[in-house]
């Protein structure tokens, strides 16, 4: 089976719907600048991977899942977790280590779960996502339910080797996972130029017959729609589907990342002229959907629930000394 | 309200750094992600972007001013229509989180005490048995589990159209079919992985290595996947499935296909490890493994696949996880072994009790949760231990009891313990020195002697 073409950009959403993505992205940025900030305070510690400037990833895609689908990412997951609707309290006191946090503490910024959203994680060994989500779709194949599994990996995750385990394996089994290369760019500080043979990941699915696109991150709208087209692949029985979906991180790889690999100037190009938050901004005002004032106000509502999750993640108590012994092992449950 | 910009941690051990240069001066109009200073850490130096959008109102503290401590206040941002005024009413900087208290220690080795055994039989006297090899037993585990729970499936490579590298599958694709027996590709870390995401996806798979060698290949998927993500999760989810293959050395395969990770794995908080020995005890322990909501590691042994033993016949024989079996009563010495090691174990205590010495040997039967109350218990009665493995000597299972035995019965150990383990070499290929690399029962019996000052 041959690559498919692109598809093709169909702007068809609502103004709502519009609103939404603008709403959902919004929060993802001032969420993880929040973040930034309390780091800096000390108040969060460790790793902290920021994904401001790969909003519409996520936020796209999102649009196109339903209800009961999955999706798994890396160490990069915080955005993930706000999009699929995960309590931004939560993450925000996982993020302080506190007890109110989505794993009470024991997990951090790169390790938090919700198997209400299905959302299977934050993990943080580079590609260990990749086949554990093909295993989700897996278990989903096996109970005939439906679903579909988006497993999210980035542009330097698509070289190790057990990508092309799992894709040779999903293929093979015909698994209904959306393999989603959020494409930064960077793979910390080594450029795609320098670390990958390929200038379309995604081509590497040809290989074993798993159609894929190229997609444009910064539009939430495109991300959105190749989305539908993944989604319906796999819902259809036709097995995995590839996006690559070229986006740009502005922040550093984690929070020590002092970005000597890029220009100051490529950065400031990329947030001037492809900022998908300020994209959908100008589509709401041009298009005459939202006037300064709406959006005034859902900036107010954003900054509210951000500051209030900074308030919650800093009054949170620390977790107690006993949970340092707890949820190492499951009990049998009675039959 | 005026805000105090801090200095920022910038780095995951930065406690204080050099503000190199400012890039904005008093006055200035900032937006959020708009670069305001350059900030030396102790390992690079870094730009320092704006939050929040407003006016700088004050530097507080001079570009190239060294040993800034994180949280310093280093500026003022002022909102519309505030003055520089205001600065003295800027709410002050949230107080740095006290570091929490050092976490408690691990429960204090208790006082010499008579130890809580469990000592019940594994069946009821008069159950009828059947004789069975180690592999018959272990496919019945198996597929008993599979006709009581459908989501419990076997995968790995060979096991279903072959009938199984080393036979143990055979005839599962018959009854169970290709959905639930599946062959794999040869790619063990990417299968790992799968397994590990079809458990947390509501599945019970069990994943059968060829040998445990080719697990090295996905040790990342057993333990970061596997082991660590019910913690990781606080409890929401977690890995409820089976690695399982063969361990230790055949015959003659050489350095790469004949090691034992019986310690390896041991160590893992958030695995539980199996090593049987006996048909009934793979049987019964598989079965247990199957319904464990835990990732379980289940070590086999490819001679022991074919030697036969009594097996119960029961509708439904388990056995504990935690529960070492005693095979021989004794008072002189204890002996404690797992797996193959037990065929030494045996064979040596048959032979010492011809020189008049009475061995208690104990059979642990699962390494984690291991069975130290009946360690303690044995050897506060004979006063004398030896461990037997086949694995390598440097951080062995024996290590391990010993430190337990040193710790909760020194008073009661009339000489220092021996641990009998496989020679610290890679396992050779030439017939004689493969039997030299290898435990043998003669060096338990020399053991014994050692610490029986016999």
């Amino acid at each position: 089976m041959a690559a498919k073409k692109a598809t093709p950009k169909k702007p068809n959403v609502s103004a709502d719907e519009l609103k939404a993505y603008y709403r959902d992205m919004l929060l993802i940025r001032r969420f993880e600048e929040k973040a930034g900030q309390l780091y800096g305070m000390g108040l969060i510690g460790g790793f902290c991977h920021l994904y401001i400037g790969q909003e519409a990833v996520v936020v796209g895609l999102e649009a196109a899942a339903e209800e009961g689908d999955k999706r798994i990412t890396s160490y990069r997951d915080h955005g993930h977790m706000l999009a699929c609707g995960m309590d931004p309290n939560g993450v925000m006191a996982e993020l302080t280590g506190r007890e109110g946090g989505y794993s009470k503490g024991k997990g951090g910024s790169m390790h938090m779960f919700s198997k209400e959203k299905h959302f299977y994680g934050g993990h943080g060994i580079v590609a260990a996502q990749v086949p554990l989500g093909a295993g989700l779709a897996f278990a989903d194949k096996y109970q005939d339910n439906g679903r579909v599994t988006f497993t999210y990996f980035g542009d330097g995750a698509a070289n190790q080797g057990q990508v092309y385990e799992t894709f040779n394996m999903a293929a093979l089994w015909q698994l209904p996972c959306v393999f989603v290369i959020e494409n930064n760019q960077y793979a910390m500080g080594t450029s795609q130029q320098r670390s990958t043979s390929s200038a379309e990941i995604w081509e590497r699915g040809k290989a074993f017959g798993i159609p894929g696109e190229a997609v444009d991150g910064m539009d939430v709208l495109a991300v959105k729609a190749a989305g539908e087209t993944a989604v319906a692949h796999c819902r259809a029985g036709k097995g995995p589907y590839i996006l690559e979906i070229k986006t740009y991180r502005y922040r550093g790889h984690s929070m020590s990342d002092p970005a000597k690999y890029r220009t100051r100037e490529e950065v400031q190009k990329m947030r001037d002229e492809r900022d998908p938050i300020a994209a959908v901004r100008t589509m709401l005002i041009d298009g005459k959907h939202a006037s300064e004032e709406d959006l005034k106000a859902i900036d107010k509502e954003i900054k509210e629930i951000v500051n209030q999750s900074a308030e919650f993640a800093k009054d949170s108590p620390e977790p107690h000394l006993d949970e340092l012994w707890t949820d190492i092992y499951a009990e049998l449950e009675e039959a | 309200m005026a805000t105090e910009i801090l200095m920022p941690a910038l780095s995951p051990t930065m406690e204080e750094g050099t503000l190199a240069k400012w890039l904005v001066k008093e006055g200035d109009t900032v937006a959020s992600g708009d670069i305001m200073a350059e900030i030396e850490t102790d390992k690079a130096t870094m730009e320092f972007e704006a939050v929040d959008e407003g006016v700088i109102g004050k530097i507080l503290v001079a570009e190239g001013t060294e040993g800034v401590k994180v949280n310093t206040p280093i500026a003022v941002l002022l909102e519309d229509g505030e003055s520089a005024d205001d600065v003295a009413a800027a709410a002050p900087a949230a107080a740095p989180v006290e570091s929490a208290p050092a976490p408690q220690a691990a429960p204090a080795a208790e006082a010499p005490a008579a130890p809580q055994v469990d000592s019940s039989p594994d069946w009821p006297d008069g159950t009828a048995m059947k004789q069975q090899t180690v592999r018959e037993a272990l496919r019945d585990g198996m597929a008993e589990e599979m006709r009581r729970d459908d989501t419990v499936f076997l995968m790995g490579e060979e096991v279903a159209e072959y009938q199984g590298a080393y036979k143990i599958s055979q005839g599962m694709l018959d009854e169970f079919g290709p959905k639930r027996v599946i062959d794999t590709p040869i790619t063990e870390h990417g299968f790992a992985g799968i397994g590990v995401g079809a458990a947390f996806g509501g599945l019970r798979p069990i994943v059968e290595f060829m040998t445990f060698n080719f697990a090295m290949q996905a040790i990342d998927h057993i333990i970061n996947s596997a082991a660590k993500t019910l913690y990781m999760s606080g409890g929401q989810m977690g890995a409820p499935m089976v690695f399982r293959g063969p361990n230790g050395a055949a015959a003659r395969v050489g350095a790469q296909h004949s090691q034992d990770y019986a310690a390896w794995y041991m160590q893992i908080p958030g695995l539980k490890v199996a090593m049987p020995y006996s048909a009934s005890d793979y049987k019964g322990l598989m079965k247990t493994a199957i319904r464990d909501p835990n990732p379980v590691i289940f070590l086999e042994n490819e001679i022991l696949y074919g030697r036969t033993f009594d097996v119960p016949d029961l509708d439904d024989y388990t056995v504990p996880f935690g529960k070492a079996r005693i095979w021989r009563e004794g008072t002189d010495v204890t002996i404690v072994s797992f797996g193959i090691g037990m065929t030494y174990a045996l064979e040596a205590a048959d032979k010492l009790a011809e020189d008049g010495i009475s061995a208690e040997v104990i059979d642990l039967r699962t390494l984690r949760p291991m069975d130290t109350p009946a360690i303690l218990k044995s050897v506060m009665k004979t006063n004398r231990l030896v461990t037997v493995e086949e694995g390598w000597p440097q951080g062995s299972v024996g290590n391990y009891i010993s430190s337990v035995v040193m710790q909760e019965a020194f008073d009661y150990l009339d000489a220092p313990v021996i641990n009998c383990t496989g020679k610290d070499v890679p396992m050779p290929y030439a017939a004689n020195l493969e039997k030299h690399a290898l435990l043998t029962t003669d060096e338990v019996i020399a053991a014994v002697k050692k610490v029986t000052y016999t």
